[in-house]
């Protein structure tokens, strides 16, 4: 499903200068319509949500679980629906309802401590468990619970098996401390795939589980990641035909969640490719919520998840100022593709606990540094932005470390805002905006040959308010 | 951890109380040091709160020290390394090793506890590369052929990295030695345990922490040694039963709360009859078997007998029941709830476990603290407020 909705300016099919909010200099032009990956996107999750309201009278199983180390080939293959709890957080965060949602969970006792995620859940089931097109989620047959890259998965299912009667099922997927997957860690996940995941699923659908169901799905996994690893590498062009950040959290919607193996992701990311391949052509940038953006000054990695609150004005801060980026690693949280990893139809299982090791948050801090570091090189980027946020332990502990560590590996300064991703209290849009437009102008005047080039960059510090 | 044990020089655990102060003082590094010295190029390996299989460094001829970060200690690099908005002990941790306190540890460990723990692990790496630094994967599926098995491929992994910089083998007759050791400690808690349960008067809070804390840079034989010593003067104490209420404290595993904030629950009327406090120390129940395969026995007495916390997962099991069970084998009228500002287990943990008291009529209450707090004047209040409310209770009901 579609991780934003980006709802861009009507245009006239004119490309025109836009209006208020770019800065002077910017190139920000109104595109004309939505892209048909967009419009086919949009018409997938309306589908999956449609699916899902009427799960329980069509006799489909529904399973809760989480994007990093998702089995959604596996659930494909018992015809089980996904529902993604991350998911919809961050569309009531879109929906500008997760701050109520968030109250909601403190009033009952949730330490504001804690990941708004998990407080936008309870707070969203504790209202309805409505979901983003306003149909209500059916309750889970199923907590599938991917244990992989983060220590709040587990709190989380735990709360959400306090709510539901239905059981759960632990899938541990060992931490890349060493940057390694070691043989040990593989053959753990796989054998708690058949000793747990499998027939916990066989169990609740009635079904056993047919491999060459599963190895179609993970061969039509591999056409989309092929697709979707071309679109990332896009962004090596200038001007960037994508938003690596902004953009690209549009673009992982499918292959993070509900689609990955199916006909219609395959669909999706072939369609997006050709017109990013289109765009290449033609020299233009990707749309932005204020329009189509070619003129890049700026081009950007970014570190971290983004502020669902205030996806769009955050965004508008980049491209307001001609910054694109050209990568992030929020992006990779689902899966590395653009690191060499494919799913292997003729290695189900171990292809499974492959993807699971290899997500983002699953690797050891250094490992995290490298590929950063690689991205600045290989995407040839002026600068880096660490937007820090308060929930995420997972993301944020370190990432002071790796701004210091990267600025002086590359040689590149980095920028380092602090927000949330869907706790409205935690984004300070006049100080973020402040601190990324002097980020901006100190890039520029290094470029400019007016600050020496490296080992002299400030660390900015955009805080909430 | 600066406060001095208070008793006189009539109680009988004075002496005692005195040398587990000592052992606890300059963050844990003063017995490291001397034990270093009457053993020579043996290795000492540091390790984050929760469990860690000490067992397995000692079977090795390893010191395993625990590091509970720097309490109140002034952070000045360390801070730069963490947002505010992340508890506090990284920070002092890394403010330990930046100015050379943890330098007479070989290595470190950090058990799976938490991202913050887990990250913390590849810092470690790159700030100090010429120490060995692991992460220990705690397996989170209990089946001995799973979970099990995995585990015990990762003590194998650790005990063979740990031989390869100069830690002895790992055979089944030192671990078979390390296991009976473990168990004396095992046994000696236990009294300290009963002896908190049957006479608490006899035994505050703050004293039992001291003693168990005292345990984290030395042998498991030593620790039994002096807790049963302790045991054994606090029996011979001649203290009266007070009108204090009975709680445990829950949530605070890992970042420790301030000595003073103990005291200060003590001065507040509570009786702190059973806490998690030195979990790492006290992670199972019961003894390790003996008999079967001793790595087996390590590898199951972890899956089996490893005590209900935050980081572990219950499965099926019913959250919060193992919190009813402590209280009861407690005799506890209520639950503190005490965790670091921060601290995503125990926090994510606490609205499950409050649940559970509340559907059992077990009254609590809740505050967080960081490991530096000064001020415990609120908290206090906070206390005295509750032990109040819990005396009216039990008179009205
Ligand atoms: S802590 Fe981070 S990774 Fe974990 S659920 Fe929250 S946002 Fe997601
Ligand atoms: S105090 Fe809590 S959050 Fe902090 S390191 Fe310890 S377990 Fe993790």
């Amino acid at each position: 499903m579609s991780l934003v909705n980006i709802t861009p300016k009507k245009g006239d099919g004119k490309s025109i200068k836009a209006g208020a909010g770019p800065s002077e200099g910017s190139a920000i032009t109104v595109p004309v319509t939505k892209d048909a990956s967009q419009q086919r996107q949009k018409r997938m999750i309306a589908n999956h949500f449609d699916k899902l309201s009427t799960a329980k009278e069509d006799g489909k199983k529904v399973a809760y679980t989480f994007v990093p180390g998702n089995l959604t080939e596996l659930m494909g293959a018992f015809e089980m629906l996904p529902v993604l709890p991350e998911i919809n957080a961050l569309q009531s965060g879109m929906r500008g309802k997760s701050g109520a949602y968030i109250s909601e969970a403190e009033r009952g006792g949730h330490s504001e401590d804690v990941c708004s995620y998990v407080k936008c859940d309870i707070g969203m089931l504790r209202s309805g468990n409505v979901g983003p097109t306003g149909k209500t989620l059916p309750s889970p047959d199923l907590l599938l619970l991917s244990y992989t890259g983060c220590f709040t998965f587990m709190k989380w299912f735990e709360l959400l098996k306090a709510e539901y009667n239905c059981p759960v099922v632990m899938l541990h997927v060992p931490y890349q401390a060493d940057g390694i997957i070691t043989p040990e860690m593989r053959q753990y996940v796989i054998d708690q795939l058949k000793s747990d995941v499998i027939p916990q699923m066989e169990q609740i659908t009635g079904k056993k589980l047919n491999l060459d169901k599963l190895a179609e799905q993970l061969a039509r996994s591999r056409r989309a990641e092929d697709a979707l690893v071309k679109v990332w590498e896009s962004a090596k062009n200038r001007p960037s035909p994508i938003d690596g950040y902004f953009g690209g959290v549009y673009y992982i919607g499918p292959i993070f969640s509900a689609f990955r193996g199916s006909e219609d992701a395959v669909a999706y990311y072939e369609e997006l490719l050709a017109e990013v391949n289109d765009r290449i052509k033609t020299g233009e940038g990707p749309m932005t919520p204020a329009g189509v953006m070619s003129n890049q000054k700026y081009r950007l990695v970014v570190e971290g998840p983004p502020s669902w609150t205030h996806f769009n004005e955050f965004w508008n801060m980049f491209s307001n100022e001609g910054a694109i980026a050209v990568a992030s690693t929020y992006t990779r949280v689902g899966g590395l593709y653009d690191q060499g990893f494919r799913h292997d139809p003729q290695d189900p299982l171990g292809t499974l606990a492959d993807y699971c090791l290899g997500c983002y948050t699953n690797r050891s801090l250094p490992s995290r540094i490298d590929l950063l570091e690689k991205y600045i090189k290989s995407y040839s980027a002026d600068g880096f932005l660490i937007n820090s946020v308060k929930s995420c332990n997972s993301f944020s502990a370190g990432q002071l470390m790796i701004l210091r560590e990267l600025e002086k590996r590359t040689g590149v300064p980095g920028a380092f805002v602090e927000s949330d991703l869907v706790d409205p209290r935690y984004f300070g849009k006049a100080n973020i905006e402040n601190r990324l437009q002097s980020y901006l102008q100190m890039l520029e005047a290094r470029r400019n040959g007016n600050i020496a080039a490296s080992g002299s960059s400030p660390v900015v510090i955009g805080s909430a308010p | 951890m600066t406060a001095e044990p208070t008793a006189t020089h009539n109680d009988p655990a004075a002496a005692v109380l005195r040398r587990a102060h000592a052992l606890v003082a300059d963050y844990g590094m003063a017995p490291v040091k001397s034990w270093k010295d009457q053993h020579k190029g043996a290795l000492a390996v540091g390790h984050l709160p929760i469990y860690t299989p000490r067992v397995l460094l000692e079977a090795i001829g390893v010191l395993p020290v625990a590091i509970y970060g720097a309490g109140d200690k002034d952070i000045i690099r360390g801070d730069s390394y963490f947002q505010s908005y992340i508890c506090h002990i990284p920070r002092s941790t890394i403010e330990l090793g930046l100015t050379g306190m943890l330098d007479s540890l070989d290595g470190m460990i950090f058990p799976a506890i938490c991202d913050v723990i887990r990250n913390l692990s590849g810092m470690w790496q790159m700030l100090f590369p010429q120490k060995w630094a692991a992460y220990l994967d705690l397996p989170q599926n209990f089946r001995p052929e799973v979970g099990g098995r995995f585990y015990k491929l990762e003590l194998k992994r650790m005990a063979r990295e740990l031989h390869e910089r100069g830690a002895q083998a790992l055979t089944d007759e030192g671990l078979r030695a390390a296991i009976k050791d473990e168990n004396l400690r095992r046994a000696a808690l236990d009294k300290l345990a009963a002896l908190r349960r049957d006479a608490s008067w006899r035994v505050p809070a703050s004293e039992a922490y001291l003693v168990t804390r005292a345990g984290g840079a030395i042998s498991a034989r030593e620790h039994a040694a002096l807790v049963e010593e302790f045991v054994a003067a606090a029996n011979k104490r001649t203290g009266q039963l007070k009108d204090n209420v009975r709680v445990v404290m829950v949530g605070s595993f890992c970042e420790q709360p301030p000595f003073g904030l103990i005291k200060s629950l003590e001065r507040a009327g509570c009786d702190i009859v059973s806490d998690d406090l030195q979990l790492g120390l006290d992670y199972m129940e019961g003894m390790i078997d003996e008999k079967d395969d001793p790595l087996d026995a390590v590898v199951n007495a972890f899956l089996y007998q490893g005590k209900a916390t935050a980081s572990r997962y219950i499965g099926e099991g019913t959250k919060g029941a193992a919190l009813l069970e402590q209280v009861k084998r407690a005799k506890a009228d209520g639950v503190i709830f005490a965790a670091a500002s921060f601290c995503d287990p125990a926090l994510l943990d606490q609205p499950m476990l409050e649940a559970a008291c509340e559907g059992a009529g077990v009254p609590f209450t809740s505050f967080k603290y960081a490991e530096n707090t000064g001020q415990f004047q609120v908290i206090r209040e906070q206390a005295g407020a509750f032990s109040d409310a819990v005396r009216l209770w039990e008179s009205a009901a």
